[in-house]
């Protein structure tokens, strides 16, 4: 638990140190802002809630989450700093989660400083805020998933670009999987059962359900589950780059 | 004394290359071991599979008997590791990144001040801790990669490359930080600067194409060479140049000669298995009794460089 904490410490301490957490957080703030005024129409709908504020979130994570996680892996075996962490008395999970852990955590603050929106609906309205938490969980459990993806996609190249695209046509799958631009690929072969498998693993079908403030164990499950398959991914890439 | 790396039939081939190929030595604590082998010899994969970085195609190493691969956890407690090129983090700073290196190793209390204050000092970091190490030029880079590696005070310290990049006051400072630790643990560096193997190394293992090609003190490698027991004369006189080289190349014990006009020296090669001063003897009495001026006379104790291109089949010269 130390060891994770300590990577933990370092990782989210290193996004500080350099530009990269103050460009994501004003580019996350600034684009979160136009999207909800200008494109979601916040005032014109004249209700006081924040579904164009949320709406907008998982396509603004598919672009700005791999951002955060193509560098994760990445950029530790370009500099090389990789044999040093590897080498060190921790295991890979320690690693893999120490450094998960952080950039979910920055995520989360990006998430947090976005508060004046919901400020700003309560001052104009009586909102249901209840909803407005759930939708808020909801989002940075999207954002966990996107991340995760992300990052065992950064463990398999030295790459960041390519580690970034990687990410964004993979995220791009699991966001659009309910839809049939991804279930067509599927369905002139497969049996129903698969298809419908697939349907059932898109973020936004999941992310939509817990946003209208209905928490279901179902949707909690299923992006624990999609974070923990990629982590366990994540330390499998490790390992096998081991023996390459 | 058991040994406390012990390596097994290492190997690691990519694809059909073999870049180890079988090796297995033994070392113990109060060595300073030198790994020697042109560029691309499997010098770093080496150090990368006892480590752990690199997992072996087959055979197994250990260091104070916890296996690399099994118990590779206790393994690494026991291990400071200098990887090649020094990486660190560049954003961080040397204070904030030895605190993180001294978290993990699980340093606290009185134990961690002092660590910390120790290798500041040693290494010479105090000017720049604050800054970040992306600005460091790449000694001082070098020097945060050893206080990393020395930090824990590990039983075993395994450097790759240690004064690559350092300027030779560094290179001086650090060889003096290697013998100073030498006594109580087991350092095993990697270089292909041969002086730092006599200066430091009380054993050498020249390892090419992945196998071991010797290994000895490299004192007793140098004594391979055929400079070994060759006497160095410099004559202060033009003049008498041909008449010295003459001479010396008639005394019983000596092999043949090399000169060199442009610095008027004349190097005199033992004949095998002749002792150690015969020469050096015999050139001094034969410059004195023909009352030659002598700028300079120097016995050799081989030519560590030689012996390795020798070894190493020339691939280096």
């Amino acid at each position: 638990m130390n060891m994770i904490k300590a990577l933990f410490r370092r990782e989210l301490m290193s996004y500080f140190a350099t530009p990269v957490a103050y460009v994501f957080i004003v580019i996350f703030l600034v684009l979160m802002g136009t999207f909800t005024f200008y494109l979601g129409g916040f005032y014109e709908r004249g209700q006081a809630d924040l579904m164009p504020f949320f709406s907008f979130h998982p396509w603004l994570y598919l672009f700005l989450v791999p951002a955060i996680a193509m560098r994760l892996w990445a950029e530790e075996r370009k500099t090389g700093s990789v044999e040093l962490l590897m080498t060190l008395p921790i295991t890979a999970w320690q690693a893999v989660l120490g450094k998960y852990l952080a950039a979910w955590a920055f995520t989360g603050i990006a998430l947090i400083l976005t508060f004046p929106i919901w400020i700003t609906v309560n001052y104009l309205g009586d909102p249901d805020n209840g909803v407005i938490f759930a939708a808020y969980i909801g989002s940075f459990l999207m954002a966990g998933g996107f991340l995760a993806i992300g990052a065992c996609l950064s463990a398999i190249t030295r790459n960041q670009v390519i580690a970034f695209v990687l990410t964004v046509v993979v995220s791009f799958g699991f966001l659009l999987s309910g839809f049939p631009m991804v279930l067509d690929l599927f369905s002139g072969w497969a049996p129903q059962s698969i298809v419908d498998g697939i349907a059932s693993l898109s973020f936004l079908t999941h992310f939509s359900s817990i946003s209208k403030g209905v928490i279901d164990l179902r949707d909690l499950v299923y992006f624990g589950l999609l974070i923990s398959a990629f982590l366990y991914a994540n330390t499998i890439v490790l390992q096998w780059k081991q023996a390459d | 004394m058991k040994p406390m790396i012990k390596i097994e039939g290492l190997t690691k081939r990519y694809g059909q290359h073999t870049v180890v190929d079988n090796l297995s030595f033994d070392c113990s604590a109060g060595e300073v071991l030198g790994f020697l082998g042109p560029n691309g010899a499997g010098k770093s994969t080496t150090m990368k599979m006892v480590t752990g970085f690199v997992a072996p195609s087959s055979g197994n190493a250990s260091v104070c008997g916890h296996d690399i691969a099994t118990d590779a956890l206790a393994a690494r407690r026991k291990l400071g590791y200098l990887p090649e090129g020094a990486p660190c983090y560049p954003e961080m700073t040397p204070r904030t990144f030895l605190e993180f290196i001294a978290d993990i190793r699980e340093l606290s209390g009185d134990r961690r001040k002092k660590r910390l204050a120790e290798v500041i000092e040693r290494l010479h970091l105090e000017p720049v801790l604050n800054q970040s190490i992306d600005t460091l030029s790449k000694g001082f880079k070098r020097r945060v990669g050893l206080a990393q590696a020395i930090l824990h005070d590990p039983q075993v310290l395994i450097l790759d490359e240690p004064t690559d990049g350092l300027d030779p006051n560094q290179k001086h400072e650090v060889r003096q930080l290697i013998r100073s630790m030498a006594a109580d643990k087991l350092i095993v560096i990697s270089t292909h600067i041969l002086e730092e193997v006599e200066a430091v190394c009380s054993r050498a293992i020249i390892i090419s194409a992945g196998r071991i090609l010797a290994d000895d003190s490299p004192r007793r490698l140098a004594a391979q060479s055929r400079y070994h027991n060759a006497v160095r004369v410099t004559v202060s006189d033009a003049g008498s140049f041909d008449a010295v080289h003459a001479a010396i190349g008639q005394l019983p014990s000596v092999d043949r000669t090399e000169t060199d006009r442009d610095h008027l020296t004349i190097t005199a090669l033992a004949k095998s298995g002749s002792n150690n001063a015969a020469t050096l003897h015999q050139v001094s009495r034969l410059m004195t009794d023909k009352g030659w001026n002598v700028a300079g006379l120097q016995l050799e104790t081989g030519r560590l460089d030689e012996v390795f291109r020798q070894i190493t089949g020339g691939a280096m010269a």
